[in-house]
């Protein structure tokens, strides 16, 4: 394989998801600002993200300063071995650091000293997975600092909010995270929530099913059921676009679940800033770019 | 509407929660080395008489020899909550502009000394990098390094919304108010 040729691909993909949002991204934007009155601080909010949305993909900068933590998901076929697919994404990584489609975001946690360069313990964030056939999927979400500042992990029974071990539980606990969020993570924002698994499953999953589509309805219908109702309840406690007040807390609200053991019963949060940076693509094994999986 | 240069306290105080401002002058960028080094008895490199902090860590690159603006969007001010109602009634600070609000403390000292805070959207690094018309100059970036420096930028129009005033008026706090008692109602 040619794995220039491979980091160069990478590379776009980076610039992509910085500087451009996915369109179902952009329509609940701009739905969310016609639900807004006219003259309002809410709508004032959304008319600069929606004017920041077009100036950032077509002056191809970063939409947000804060170009978050780099997480990628990745399918290998058995064409592309793990250490390839890493060294090139890495060399990707730092030559976006250099030409400023990312920003130096990576600090030693012990002596605070930043990288420069975006790599380092932790960074980025990889998610391997076996391709079951030839070609190679990759998936790549950049999240500010802001909103994973306001996410949250909740241990069922919560007695405070009344909160038991079942649905009518997690629904609780969810709309208390999105009252505690107010508008310091950004918003108005998406939810990404898994019900059970253990406490680092719970948040690895409730991001990864931040990668479905704002408008797609979720296959198990007790699941479908509990998003729009939080969707509909969340967007009720009017604190609007920045906590400014108003229709739109949230843009989206996706729910997945993992088995737990009998003792524990987590619900993990992970919400995300109006600034929903991602986008991913499939590429063949001659190294060509087939699809990519939103459409900017 | 316009809050244009000289910032003075008649003009600060005449504002209110919900107004939505765009400013047009000179706003000095701090965050938390800036902050704590004031706060610890630093010299201000600049005079901060009526002047404006913006609570920002901008990407600024020197092209063609002239500083660029590439992204000035607003950081989480709370984090300055410690420090930033002293550091305005010591140095005349007229307005905080960042994103998220601040609590009780600071909305004290806003009263006492006519200031406001100017909420930024949160985001928005392209918007409000193109409001900054012009870089004037760089304080204490060799000490601290560019994003916590002290860049003197010259705006023009930008956009922010006054979510706490001078009279003791805070949207935070009242947009929390108003969602918690929805909350409970939805708990039942």
């Amino acid at each position: 394989m040619d794995a220039r040729a491979l980091q160069k691909n990478l590379l776009e993909l980076i610039r992509r998801t910085s500087a451009e949002l996915p369109t179902d991204v952009v329509r609940a934007v701009e739905a969310g600002a016609r639900k807004e009155k006219a003259g309002s601080n809410a709508r004032y909010a959304l008319e600069v993200i929606r004017d920041n949305i077009v100036m950032a993909k077509d002056k191809s900068q970063p939409l947000c300063q804060d170009t978050g933590t780099i997480i990628c998901y990745a399918e290998l076929p058995k064409w592309c071995d793990e250490r390839t697919f890493r060294s090139a994404y890495e060399k990707a990584v730092v030559e976006a650091t250099r030409v400023g489609y990312l920003r130096q975001n990576s600090v030693d946690s012990v002596t605070g000293a930043n990288s420069g360069d975006n790599l380092g313990p932790g960074n980025p964030s990889f998610h391997f997975h076996q391709a079951t056939g030839r070609a190679l999927t990759v998936r790549m979400m950049l999240k500010g600092g802001g909103c994973e500042n306001v996410s949250s992990q909740y241990s069922l029974p919560d007695t405070k909010l009344g909160a038991g071990r079942d649905l009518e539980g997690v629904r609780r606990v969810v709309l208390d995270s999105v009252l505690q969020a107010q508008g310091k993570g950004c918003g108005p924002g998406i939810l990404g929530v898994c019900i059970g698994g253990d406490r680092g499953m719970g948040y690895v999953a409730a991001k990864e099913t931040l990668f479905r589509e704002l408008d797609d309805t979720n296959e198990d219908p007790r699941l479908a059921k509990l998003e729009k109702r939080i969707m509909k309840e969340g967007n009720s406690l009017g604190i609007g676009p920045m906590g400014f007040g108003g229709a739109t807390t949230l843009l989206g609200v996706k729910f997945t679940h993992r088995n737990r053991v009998p003792a524990s019963f987590f619900v993990s949060i992970a919400y995300m800033c109006w600034a929903f940076r991602r986008n991913g693509f499939v590429l063949s094994e001659g190294g060509r770019i087939t699809r990519w999986l939103y459409d900017s | 509407m316009l809050l244009e240069a000289p910032f003075t306290e008649e003009k600060i105080r005449a504002l209110r929660v919900g107004d939505m401002v765009e400013i047009t002058g000179v706003v000095y960028t701090g965050r938390d080395a800036v902050h704590k080094y004031l706060h610890d008895g630093g010299k201000p490199p600049v005079n901060l008489k009526d002047s404006i902090i913006y609570h920002c860590g901008p990407v600024v690159v020197k092209e063609a020899g002239k500083w660029v603006v590439k992204a000035a969007g607003p950081t989480t001010s709370i984090r300055e909550e410690p420090y930033q109602g002293p550091l305005m009634e010591q140095y005349g600070i007229r307005a905080v502009i960042g994103k998220g609000g601040m609590g009780a403390k600071t909305l004290q000292y806003c009263q006492k000394v006519g200031g406001v805070y100017l909420h930024a959207v949160g985001g928005a690094a392209q918007v409000l990098a193109e409001r900054v018309v012009a870089v004037k100059g760089v304080h204490l970036a060799e000490k601290f390094g560019s994003p916590e420096a002290i860049w003197e930028f010259q705006v023009e129009r930008f956009p922010a919304v006054v979510t706490m005033d001078s009279h003791g008026g805070s949207l935070h706090a009242q947009v929390l108010e108003e969602s918690a008692a929805k909350f409970k109602q939805l708990l039942g």
